[in-house]
């Protein structure tokens, strides 16, 4: 796979589940199929506040955006978007003044698909097909550096997508291709599954995953979800539980209760 | 008084609808993933709230339901939880909060309407849910349909390259199954083939190819398709029907599907026919003469190495053969003919030696050799030889002109040499050199004691320059006494060489190696200069001592120019007076030659130097010219005293002849010094014959300075 070269057309099957998909069936959208469905119900059989893990993701990626937006950032790349559906990134720019814009990219020829149908009357949002694994075949996407300006700040957005890279994958190695790639004041989000407070959880999970999806779970420490930030200036409060990232008020924040971390970083 | 009084504690309807959206936020948190934070959330429920209890007030519950349902839905409350959730905190407290306002009097249509909304917002949400579920899944399938449409039109780009890449490419591109029957081949395959690519598909590789399969590419082929191996490469060679022949260069590989088993074979050939003709038209032409044809030193080297190296290989022959004046014939008649006639020379050669495996090969300028490495017995050994020998008695006709060349040949048999190629040449070189040494146009068959002989003298030769800056030589010196009296009449100094490996080497060694390599004139100043110096010391110390010292001149000495001056200032140098000074001659190096070294040998007696023929007797037994040249002493080889030895048994007309020497030289005035003087008896004999001196191991051996110094001091004290 690692060396699949890109002009193979990979094969669109329909019956294996797909994370996209399945994290839309967790909050409880219709934007899957029986199988996703299914895989996303196993997994909640396993632990029953998945679905609450899923809107607490989402949550996170409001307030990061809010956050960002009040910041300045105009541009934002959404790695692993999925589906964006309703209460996405390029709805919680929509508003913004001076205006903002959205570039969302994942693997799934599908969710590719169902976003660019979705996107087809909105001017600040495009959708790529893109592989996280080879950054440099990314950037280097003539549609991305149209729509990006990467002289100017940019948002990175990694929402709940570098735990489906292994580490043989060399996330961090993406990542820091990316942080590389963007200009001083630029920012890179990310939340990412741990297994720093529920590790009978995590361990379940990854489990699950290994044995029934082609894509597996890597649930990362602390440390690791930390150590994606090198090279940037975290800003406060730094690597916490999902919940507890800027918490608006009467936002439900059972940190104890989270199965993610969160935080920002800022280039310098 | 104010006739308008303030509320009476009670809430404010607005007040009292903002406590409910409060309340309903609550409710709502964590059912759905709405976008919104929770102070927005309760100003969107306030807003519905403020909606829904003015329908109750106004009984217009049944349009405000649906619109709020459907609100709550865009707003991504779409969960059933949301749902039950609205409908508690409605059921639980919506009428509460209204209650007190106007219009909100009375209970029971109050309760009918909250039951009617109740219905309303549930039967909106149900509806509103199941459209947006429709047009969600409806979304998803054109998605998915679309990406399927993606990847089909993506991988139909592919193959469409692909097939361009197949169809098109200047290498030659075929698949197989695994019974070896074709699947598809592209139009270069077939073409270099020789068919046309329909004529190949279907047919099986044994048909096409034929049985000229190579035994190597069959293994491979079999190992790929048996899974011993993935991939293979080789060069192949093959007829086309037309019969003309190609080389290919051929990989073949197994493709395997998706579950690992070998699926079909793929194979990929590139011609390189005329790659490979150039390669050996570049081969040969490196292996080969360019006048001739013949092969080369190169290839020769090769195929002796190589034939030496075969087991089966028996006994070798090698005729190493150089033609006689080929030089002459080149510098008087010029260079084409004699091109032309090395081509004829190499044609004959052809001809005479032709057969069976024998190799003809030119090594350059007139030097050819055969090799023959199927030698049965010495005749075998040495027939290309005489064959050769006999095939250059008929003349040449180059350019009109009717020409006669010899040829020496040098046979070397490997069964006396060894099978190491350089030393096959080395000795096939020596073995020639003899041959023209003995005379041309004659072959020399290897002797090793010529390989012996050669060493040493190439190892003398090429230390012999660096002997003498490094001072490596030095002298014995023999007294010669007088017969009559016992006295020293001269002493003969005799040049040594302490060569760092060898030893000490004697002058019979390296006196011819530095004649033939030019430095016997070098060699020559030094002994005469360290024996006049050496004599020189001998006079100081014994200032009434009168002998002379004897030094060796060689051949090659008289032919240099010069020899008069090196003596002269020798002399001067050491301070003796010419008379004390006797070189020594051969007779070859006074004869032969006519008159360069006589007048030379004239200007040194002349100056007084003793003049003395040494071996007398040994070689060319001309007497007469010792009345033309100026000798004063002869020196009778010891030869001549072997008889005398035990002095019994005498050979009477050796006695005479002997005699007669000695009366002969005597009569021209010249002295007489016997050499090799071993025993009493010989002395005695010699004395009674006349002999005036004589020098061997009976009076002394060749020894140090020293010894010769004692001598002298002993004399001294005698007399």
């Amino acid at each position: 796979m690692a060396n699949r070269p890109s002009w193979v057309p990979e094969d669109v099957d329909m019956e294996v589940p797909s994370p996209a998909r399945m994290y839309d069936a967790l909050l409880g959208g219709s934007h899957n199929f029986a199988v996703d469905r299914q895989a996303a119900a196993a997994a909640t059989g396993l632990v029953p506040d998945l679905p609450a893990v899923a809107v607490s993701n989402r949550a996170f990626l409001r307030r990061v955006v809010r956050h960002l937006l009040d910041a300045g950032i105009r541009q934002f790349v959404d790695i692993g978007a999925g589906i964006p559906t309703v209460a996405n990134t390029h709805e919680l720019i929509a508003e913004a003044q001076p205006a903002a814009r959205v570039v969302y990219v994942d693997i799934d020829p599908v969710a590719v698909a169902h976003a660019q149908a979705l996107l087809a009357g909105v001017p600040d949002a495009i959708t790529l097909r893109g592989d996280l694994r080879y950054p440099e075949a990314l950037l280097a996407e003539p549609a991305l550096r149209d729509f990006i300006d990467f002289t100017q700040p940019v948002a990175i957005l990694f929402i709940a997508v570098l735990h489906l890279l292994t580490d043989a994958d060399q996330p961090a190695k993406s990542v820091a291709a990316l942080r590389d790639a963007v200009a001083p004041g630029s920012y890179l989000a990310i939340s990412h599954l741990s297994s720093a407070r529920r590790p009978q959880a995590a361990a379940q999970l990854a489990d699950h995953a290994a044995r029934q999806s082609r894509v597996p779970i890597t649930f990362r420490s602390r440390e690791e979800i930390t150590a994606f930030f090198d090279g940037l200036a975290l800003v406060e409060p730094g690597v916490v539980e999902l919940p507890a990232w800027r918490p608006d008020a009467g936002d439900p924040a059972d940190a104890a209760r989270s199965l993610g971390l969160a935080g920002l970083g800022r280039r310098l | 008084m104010n006739a308008y009084p303030p509320p009476d504690g009670a809430p404010s309807p607005h007040d009292a609808v903002a406590r409910f959206a409060r309340r309903w936020a609550a409710a709502l948190g964590g059912t759905s993933d709405a976008p919104m934070s929770q102070p927005e959330l309760q100003a969107f429920l306030e807003e519905l709230s403020q909606k829904l209890a003015a329908a109750i007030r106004e009984d217009t519950v049944e349009a405000q339901a649906d619109a709020v349902a459907v609100a709550l839905i865009r707003a991504n409350f779409h969960t059933t939880a949301a749902l039950r959730r609205t409908m508690e905190v409605f059921a639980e407290g919506f009428l509460d909060e209204l209650r007190g306002e106007p219009g909100a009097d009375d209970e029971l249509k109050l309760r009918a309407r909250l039951g009617q909304l109740l219905g309303g917002v549930s039967a909106g949400f149900a509806q509103g849910l199941q459209e947006r579920t429709r047009a969600e899944q409806e979304r998803l399938q054109r998605a998915a349909l679309k990406a399927v449409r993606t990847a089909d039109r993506d991988r139909r780009t592919v193959e469409a390259r692909f097939r361009a890449v197949f169809a098109d490419a200047a290498v030659g591109i075929g698949m197989v199954d695994l019974t070896g029957r074709v699947l598809d081949v592209n139009a270069a395959f077939a073409r270099m083939l020789g068919f046309r690519p329909e004529e190949v598909r279907g047919r099986t590789v044994a048909e096409i190819i034929g049985s000229s399969a190579q035994a190597a590419t069959s293994t491979r082929y079999l190992d790929l398709l048996t899974g011993g191996r993935d991939h293979f490469r080789t060069e192949t060679a093959r007829v086309r029907p037309d019969g003309t022949r190609l080389i290919l260069d051929l990989s073949m590989s197994m493709v395997r599907d998706d579950d690992g088993n070998p699926d079909f074979v793929i194979g990929v050939a590139v011609d390189i026919t005329e790659r490979r003709q150039l390669q050996d038209q570049l081969w040969h032409e490196s292996r080969h003469d360019s006048l001739t044809g013949l092969p080369n030193r190169t290839l020769f080297a090769e195929e002796l190495a190589e034939r030496l190296t075969q087991p089966a290989c028996g006994r070798l022959g090698l005729s190493f053969l150089d033609l006689d004046g080929f030089k002459d014939i080149n510098d008087s008649l010029g260079h084409a003919v004699g091109d032309q006639l090395l081509v004829a020379v190499a044609r004959r050669l052809e001809e005479a030696v032709a057969q069976g495996d024998r190799l003809v090969a030119r090594l350059g300028g007139d030097e050819f050799v055969v090799l023959d490495d199927d030698c049965v017995g010495d005749a075998a050994v040495v027939g290309p030889a005489e064959a050769i020998l006999e095939a250059l008695q008929v003349p040449f006709i180059v350019g009109g002109r009717e020409l006669t060349i010899s040829a020496s040949i040098g046979v070397v048999d490997s069964r006396a040499v060894g099978t190491d190629p350089q030393a096959l040449m080395r000795a096939a070189d020596i073995t020639l050199y003899r041959a023209k040494a003995e005379g041309k146009s004659r072959l020399a068959r290897y002797d090793p004691r010529d390989s012996a002989r050669q060493i040493t003298q190439h190892t003398l030769a090429t230390a012999l320059p660096a002997a003498l800056t490094r001072d490596e030589f030095f002298c014995d010196y023999q007294p010669i006494v007088g017969l009559d009296d016992g006295r020293l009449r001269g002493v003969e100094a005799l040049i040594r060489w302490q060569h760092p490996q060898l030893g000490i080497v004697g002058p019979n060694q390296f006196i011819p190696v530095a004649e033939e390599t030019g430095h016997i004139a070098a060699v020559g100043r030094w002994v005469l200069s360290a024996a006049c110096r050496q004599a020189g010391r001998w006079a100081a110390q014994n200032p009434t001592l009168t002998c002379y010292i004897s030094v060796n001149v060689a051949v090659g000495q008289l032919r240099q120019p010069g020899l008069v001056d090196d003596v002269m200032q020798v002399l001067a140098a050491s301070g003796i007076p010419a008379e004390h000074l006797q070189l020594e001659l051969t007779e070859s190096a006074v004869l032969g030659d006519d008159r360069g070294p006589a007048d030379e040998l004239r200007r040194l007696a002349d100056a007084g130097v003793r003049l003395a023929i040494d071996d007398f007797g040994t070689g060319y037994a001309n007497l007469a010219y010792l009345t033309r040249l100026p000798v004063c002493q002869v020196k009778l080889a010891g030869e001549f005293l072997k008889p005398l030895r035990t002095g019994r048994s005498v050979d009477p007309k050796h006695d005479i002849v002997l005699a007669s020497i000695i009366a002969l030289a005597h009569d021209l005035g010249l002295s007489v010094t016997a050499e090799g003087v071993e025993h009493q008896a010989q002395a005695d004999r010699l004395r009674a014959l006349g002999c005036d001196a004589a020098q061997g191991w009976l009076f002394a051996r060749p020894g140090p300075a020293e010894q010769v110094g004692q001598l002298i001091a002993l004399q001294n004290r005698r007399s």
